[in-house]
C-alpha cells in the first residue's frame, strides 16, 4: 500500500436512488481526497448529493459503485475513525449533557478515563457549567456544542459535519463558526463540512469543493489560502467568494 | 369561535373561567328547582341536594367506603396484571416484526370488543368470584397500555437510531437505552388511560355478578328502585375517575419535567 497522509480518499463514487422504480443518479463519479488536519468545505445547491456523500462515508447509505478509503482502508460499516455531526444536535433528551457524551464512548474504556474524557470535551466546547443539564434546558447553539463534544469524545480522525449550523440564527452561527475553528486548532481533527452557506465555507476551510447537481459531481475545488482568523470583509475573501458564486451562476 | 389566540389575553381567559364555573352551577340550580317543583319526577331524577344527603348518609354508615374499598382492591389487582401484560406484549410487538405479524390480526379482532361483552364469557370460564372481576379489569386496562406501548416503540425517532448506528452502539444498548426511553412518554399515557379504563371496567364487572363493590351498589339500588343511591354511585364513580385521570396526568407531567425538562402530555 502506498503511504499517504490522506485521511479520506474517495474514488469514482457513484450513488443511485430508486424512486418509484425510476433510477435517479445522485452522485456521478465523485473524486475527492482530504489530507490530515485539513478542513474541507463542500458547497452546492440542495439536491446535489453533498449530504448523501457524507452518508456514504458513514455507511448510513450504501455505495452504488466506486470506493471510499478511510485512513487507507475501504469503509465497511460505521468506522470509529470518523464521527458525524448532523444539522440537528440529535441528543438523547432523557440524558444529561454528561450522559449524552458518555453514551458514545465504548464500554471498554475504564470509568475514570471516561469521566476525564467527558470533562475534557465539555470544557473544550465551553459547557462545563451545564454538565448535568438535559438538552431541553439548552439553547440550539449549546445543543450543537454538546453534539460536537460527543463527536470528538470518540476521538475520530475525521469529523463530518452536515450543515451543522444551518438551524441556528445568524449570530449564533457566526459564533459557532469561530468556536469550531478554535476547537480545530486545539484538537487538530480533520473536518469535512457540508454547507450551503458560501461565506461559512470560505471562513472555515482550507479548500472549498463546489458541487454541481443533476447528477452530483465535483465541479471545482477552490483553495482558500488565507490566514485564520479570516475577515469576511477582506478583499481576498470577497474575491474567492466571487469566484465560487460565478461557479453557480455559470450553470 | 376560532379567534386568533393572543398571548396573555387575561380578559378572555377570565371570562372563560367564569363560564366554566357558572354554567355547571346553573345546571345544578335548575335541576334542583325542576325536581322540587315537580317538573321532573323525583323518583326518576332525584334533586341534587337529596343525592348529596344520600351520599353523606352512606359515607357516615361506612357503606360507601366498604363497597368502594372492595372495588379499589379489584381495580388494583386487575390493573396491575393488565398493565404489566400490556407493556410486555407491547414491547414484544413493537420490537419484533415477526411477533407483530403473528399477533396483529388477533389484536385487531379482540380490541374493539367492549369489555362488558366479555363479562358472560369470563364468568363462564372463571366463575363469579374475585378472579373473574380481576380478569375483566385486566382486559379493560390491557388495551390502552398495549396500543400506546407499541406506538411509542414504533415511533422512535429514526434520527436517534442513525446516531446510534454511526457510533457503533450495539443492538442491545440501542434497544434498552434509546428505544425504551423514547417510548416512555407514550407508555405513561397508556398506563394513565389504562387506569381510567380499569376503573370503568370494575363497574361493568360488578354490575353483573357481585355482592360487594360500587357496581353492586348500583345493581342493588336498581332492584330496590332507589334512584338516589343510583345517582349517588354514578356521580361518585365519575368523580373518582376524574381524580384518577388528573392525578396521573400530573404525575406524568412531573416525571417528564424532572427527567427531560419538558412535558408534552397528551
Amino acid at each position: 500500500m502506498v503511504e499517504t497522509n490522506n485521511i479520506l480518499d474517495i474514488r469514482n463514487l457513484h450513488k443511485d436512488f430508486y424512486i418509484k422504480g425510476q433510477r435517479r443518479e445522485v452522485l456521478a463519479g465523485v473524486d475527492l481526497t482530504v489530507k490530515q488536519g485539513e478542513i474541507v468545505a463542500i458547497v452546492g445547491a440542495s439536491g446535489c448529493g453533498k449530504s448523501t456523500l457524507l452518508k456514504l462515508i458513514t455507511t448510513l447509505e450504501d455505495i452504488t459503485s466506486g470506493e471510499i478509503l478511510l485512513d487507507g482502508d475501504p469503509v465497511n460499516g460505521p468506522s470509529p475513525k470518523c464521527s458525524m455531526i448532523f444539522q440537528e444536535a440529535r441528543l438523547f433528551p432523557w440524558l444529561s449533557v454528561k450522559q449524552n457524551i458518555e453514551f458514545v464512548i465504548p464500554d471498554s474504556v475504564p470509568k475514570a478515563e471516561k469521566e476525564k474524557m467527558v470533562e475534557h470535551y465539555v470544557e473544550l466546547v465551553g459547557l462545563s457549567e451545564f454538565m448535568n443539564a438535559v438538552p431541553n434546558q439548552l439553547s440550539g447553539g449549546m445543543q450543537q456544542r454538546v453534539s460536537i463534544a460527543r463527536a470528538l469524545a470518540t476521538r475520530p480522525q475525521l469529523l463530518l459535519l452536515d450543515e451543522p449550523f444551518g438551524a441556528l440564527d445568524a449570530f449564533t452561527r457566526m459564533n459557532m463558526q469561530q468556536e469550531l475553528l478554535r476547537i480545530w486548532k486545539e484538537d487538530n481533527t480533520t473536518m469535512v463540512i457540508v454547507t450551503h452557506d458560501i461565506d461559512e465555507a470560505i471562513f472555515l476551510s482550507n479548500r472549498v469543493v463546489v458541487m454541481g447537481k443533476n447528477p452530483g459531481v465535483v465541479r471545482s475545488i477552490v483553495p482558500v489560502n488565507l490566514p485564520f482568523p479570516r475577515d469576511r470583509t477582506d478583499s481576498a475573501f470577497l474575491e474567492i467568494r466571487g469566484n465560487i458564486m460565478r461557479e453557480f451562476l455559470d450553470s | 369561535m376560532f379567534d386568533l389566540q393572543k398571548k396573555n389575553n387575561l380578559k378572555q381567559k377570565r371570562i372563560r373561567i367564569i363560564i366554566a364555573i357558572c354554567f355547571p352551577i346553573l345546571v345544578l340550580l335548575f335541576w334542583q328547582y325542576a325536581s322540587t317543583v315537580g317538573l321532573i319526577k323525583a323518583s326518576l331524577v332525584p334533586a341534587p341536594l337529596n343525592i348529596v344527603k344520600t351520599f353523606l348518609s352512606h359515607l357516615e354508615s361506612g357503606k360507601l367506603w366498604k363497597n368502594l374499598s372492595v372495588s379499589f382492591v379489584r381495580v388494583a389487582c386487575g390493573y396491575f396484571i393488565g398493565a404489566v401484560a400490556g407493556v410486555l406484549v407491547g414491547f414484544l410487538m413493537g420490537l419484533f416484526k415477526s411477533v407483530n405479524a403473528a399477533l396483529n390480526g388477533i389484536v385487531s379482532v379482540l380490541r374493539p370488543i367492549p369489555t362488558i361483552a366479555l363479562v358472560p364469557i369470563v364468568i363462564l370460564l372463571a366463575g363469579i368470584g374475585f378472579s373473574s372481576k380481576v380478569i375483566i379489569i385486566a382486559i379493560g386496562s390491557f388495551w390502552p397500555v398495549l396500543l400506546n406501548t407499541i406506538h411509542g416503540i414504533q415511533t422512535v425517532d429514526n434520527k436517534l437510531i442513525e446516531v446510534a448506528y454511526t457510533y457503533r452502539i450495539n443492538k442491545l444498548k440501542t434497544t434498552f437505552k434509546i428505544i425504551v426511553p423514547s417510548a416512555i412518554p407514550a407508555i405513561l399515557t397508556g398506563l394513565r388511560l389504562g387506569m381510567s379504563s380499569a376503573w370503568m371496567s370494575v363497574v361493568a364487572a360488578e354490575m353483573i355478578a357481585s355482592s360487594t363493590g360500587i357496581g353492586y351498589l348500583i345493581t342493588l339500588s336498581r332492584e330496590t328502585a332507589n334512584a338516589r343511591v343510583m345517582y349517588m354511585c354514578v356521580l361518585v364513580i365519575g368523580v373518582i375517575g376524574l381524580f384518577i385521570d388528573k392525578g396521573l396526568t400530573r404525575l406524568e407531567r412531573y416525571y417528564l419535567m424532572k427527567t427531560r425538562g419538558i412535558a408534552d402530555v397528551k
